[in-house]
């Protein structure tokens, strides 16, 4: 079986003393800074991306993807302990985790939550690898109009994630897709945009956006709460197992999540939160069992659906990037800046020129998920503790630490200027209830876009129907049109409001 | 005219301006056709699309009525004025700025700034705690960046170092 083979490989590379050491780096450090409210995979990974620099490839990209699949994990935990998603995807953990945990139940709802993580990783995981190779079968097929199409359906997805307007969120895109382009054009050389700065005329860096919208956005607008609403809940965690009751309702749920998580994380632009999201609002449909807790007062199922589904995304999530070098998502994307960096160009070329990196990668994630439960159900104890840290401390560290991370990438101040333009614009973008999380996602897709929109272009003769006369391309559109169609229902539109409402 | 969302109304407004600005900026190259695109085409595109995605948004602010107004609400200034004021001192005291004759002074200076200007966006300051902090910092950062992972900073002023 090539599979095997494929699989032996892997393990291989990433059972080496020092791939072990660095995925159990990037474990820890993802689970630490995911228990941090309001630190997200997002800004962890562009803050310790020029920490990536001096090590080789594989490792680089092995300690990143644990950083992400333990920043999940480590949302969990705040989500279910103080109330406050670590990340986005645990928003919807959040509803019953909490209750659960002032119920006394901390323990078993942390337990479901990091076992039904595993369990779907470990499908991630297999499924990953079973499909990687024949989905870059058909990557080959793919040309200009087809990358295009899938771009679109892409960030249409990435619609489908934001939570607020939906017209607010295309508009975001759009947005990121124009600064994208700011910088030399890569076909006529002329510099966009750039009024003469000849740090512009390189674009703008998608890390010092990453870090002003979500680091500093959030750090401000954290600050302007009142300080009881930051306050962290650290009453004692008794019982850390479920009980067989428990088991009883939380396998079907396991299963059901990992199922829709993996299906989901596939397309591009679905992801952990959308997975997450779909994931809650099928267990709230099927029906409770005689005396079993209603959803939103702590129900186990709850917890255990989004979070299977969630970490299962996140798996197959690396398949749009690793066969078709397309980020899903905004971390995906940091991902892409990171390979750039280490001159790997993302796409269904990794398989075939560096097979090590890409196994190594895929047999990393299953043992990364292997410590993740290692690390975790012993030592939550712990990270309650780090909860007790108080934010008048954290928050100084966490703006020192972004400022380091922007001028190390170029050793340039001019980073820093921007990063304090982005701080204010993130800040905005908060008060008026826009979603960054869209626009990080066009910026990078900006630069893709054009090329492949001008490339179709150029081979049709300027003839706009070629996006729907070629079938894969016609049919890409389709679906795009069609989850579209979907979210903006009624139905379905109150209901997506409904997941991200607090109960 | 009355505003029914003063979130949807201003994010509209931004969208608006900053498309109309891009679409103008793109009029300044080479615009092309559909087979030649010249590189203010596909700005051009999208800054007409934002501008007009801008002008929906305003129009659905103006007349979907929402249950509060959806108003944006007071201004953290202090948080954004200090966090803001502390990564661009951070800037300057570690880079220092050569046009107005300011010079480099290094890491250890920049963090001990930041942290102490950064800490004022917070609700309560204690110097001595802000200090312990600064310094267990300064401490870290150099473990880690400087002599772990190499990056190249000027870690001491230029007038020490020479």
């Amino acid at each position: 079986m090539e599979l095997f083979d494929n699989l032996a490989l892997g393990f291989g590379v990433a059972f080496t003393f020092q791939n072990l050491i660095y995925a159990f780096i990037g474990c820890l450090l993802g689970t630490l800074i995911g228990v941090l409210p309001g630190v997200g995979p997002v800004a962890t990974i562009a803050m310790l991306l020029p920490a990536t620099y001096a090590l080789p490839p594989v490792a680089a990209l092995i300690m990143l993807a644990g950083i992400y699949y333990g920043a999940q994990y480590g949302g969990s935990t705040t989500a279910i302990l103080v109330n406050l998603p670590g990340e986005a995807s645990s928003v919807v953990t959040m509803i019953d985790g909490y209750q659960m945990a002032r119920k006394g139940r901390a323990g078993p709802a942390l337990a479901a939550a990091g076992l039904g993580s595993f369990f779907a990783g470990c499908v991630g995981t297999l499924i990953l690898a079973a499909f990687a190779g024949p989905l870059t079968e058909v990557a080959f097929k793919f040309g200009p109009a087809e990358y295009f199409s899938l771009m679109i359906l892409g960030l249409i997805g990435a619609v489908v994630l934001a939570s607020g307007s939906l017209i607010k969120a295309v508009g975001m895109i759009v947005l990121g897709l124009l600064m994208g382009l700011i910088g030399t054009d890569v076909n006529s050389g002329v510099a966009r945009f750039s009024f003469d700065i000849p740090e512009l005329t390189d674009g703008v860096g998608f890390i010092t956006i990453a870090m002003g919208v979500f680091g500093y956005g959030e750090i401000i607008s954290n600050l302007s709460k009142p300080e009881e609403d930051r306050e962290v809940f650290t009453a004692k965690v008794t019982g850390l197992m479920p009980n067989a009751e428990d088991f009883k309702n939380m396998i079907p749920a396991v299963l059901r999540g990992t199922a829709l998580g993996s299906a989901l994380g596939i397309l591009p632009g679905g992801g952990a939160l959308l997975a997450a999201f779909a994931a809650y609002t099928i267990e709230k449909k099927t029906k409770l069992r005689p005396g079993e807790v209603p959803f939103g007062q702590g129900n186990i199922r709850g917890v255990a659906s989004p979070e299977s589904a969630n970490n299962s995304a996140s798996q197959t999530s690396f398949i749009p990037l690793l066969t078709l070098g397309i980020p899903p998502n905004a971390v995906m994307a940091l991902m892409v800046g990171a390979m750039t960096i280490h001159n790997i160009q993302p796409g269904p070329q990794v398989m075939t020129s560096n097979p090590e990196l890409f196994w190594g990668l895929i047999a990393s994630m299953w043992i990364g998920n292997a410590m993740l439960i290692i690390l975790n159900l012993p030592l939550i104890g712990i990270w309650i503790k780090l909860l007790t840290v108080p934010y008048r401390w954290l928050f100084p560290a966490i703006v020192l630490f972004c400022a380091i991370g922007v001028y190390s990438t170029n050793n340039n101040t001019w980073d820093i200027w921007m990063v304090a333009m982005f701080g204010v614009i993130g800040y905005t973008f908060i008060k008026l209830g826009m979603e960054p999380a869209p626009l990080l996602l066009g910026f990078i897709l900006g630069p893709m876009m054009e090329e492949n929109l001008r490339r179709a272009m150029l081979l049709s003769r300027g003839d706009w129907s070629v996006f729907v006369t070629r079938p894969l391309s016609a049919g890409l559109l389709a679906a795009a049109l069609l989850l579209l169609v979907i979210v903006a229902l009624p139905s379905i539109k109150s209901k997506r409001e409904e997941a991200f409402v607090e109960e | 005219m009355n505003i029914k969302s003063q979130k949807d109304f201003f994010s509209g407004l931004f969208y608006t301006v900053a498309g109309a600005a891009f679409a103008y900026g793109a009029t300044n190259y080479t615009v092309g056709t559909g087979a030649r695109m010249g590189p203010g085409y596909f700005p051009l595109l999208l800054g007409v699309l934002l501008a007009l995605i801008g002008a929906f948004v305003m129009f659905k602010a103006l007349t979907v009525e929402t249950q509060d107004g959806d108003k944006i609400g007071a201004w953290a200034w202090k948080p954004l004025v200090f966090i803001i004021a502390g990564n661009v001192l951070f800037g300057i005291l570690l880079g220092g700025l050569p046009s107005f004759g300011v010079p480099a002074m290094g890491l250890i200076v920049a963090i001990f700034g930041t942290t102490l200007v950064v800490s004022l966006a917070g609700d309560t300051f204690k110097l001595k705690e802000v200090l312990i902090l600064a310094a267990v910092l300064s401490a870290g950062s150099y473990g880690a960046f400087v002599l772990l992972l190499k990056l190249q900073f000027p870690v001491w002023p230029t007038f020490i170092t020479g």
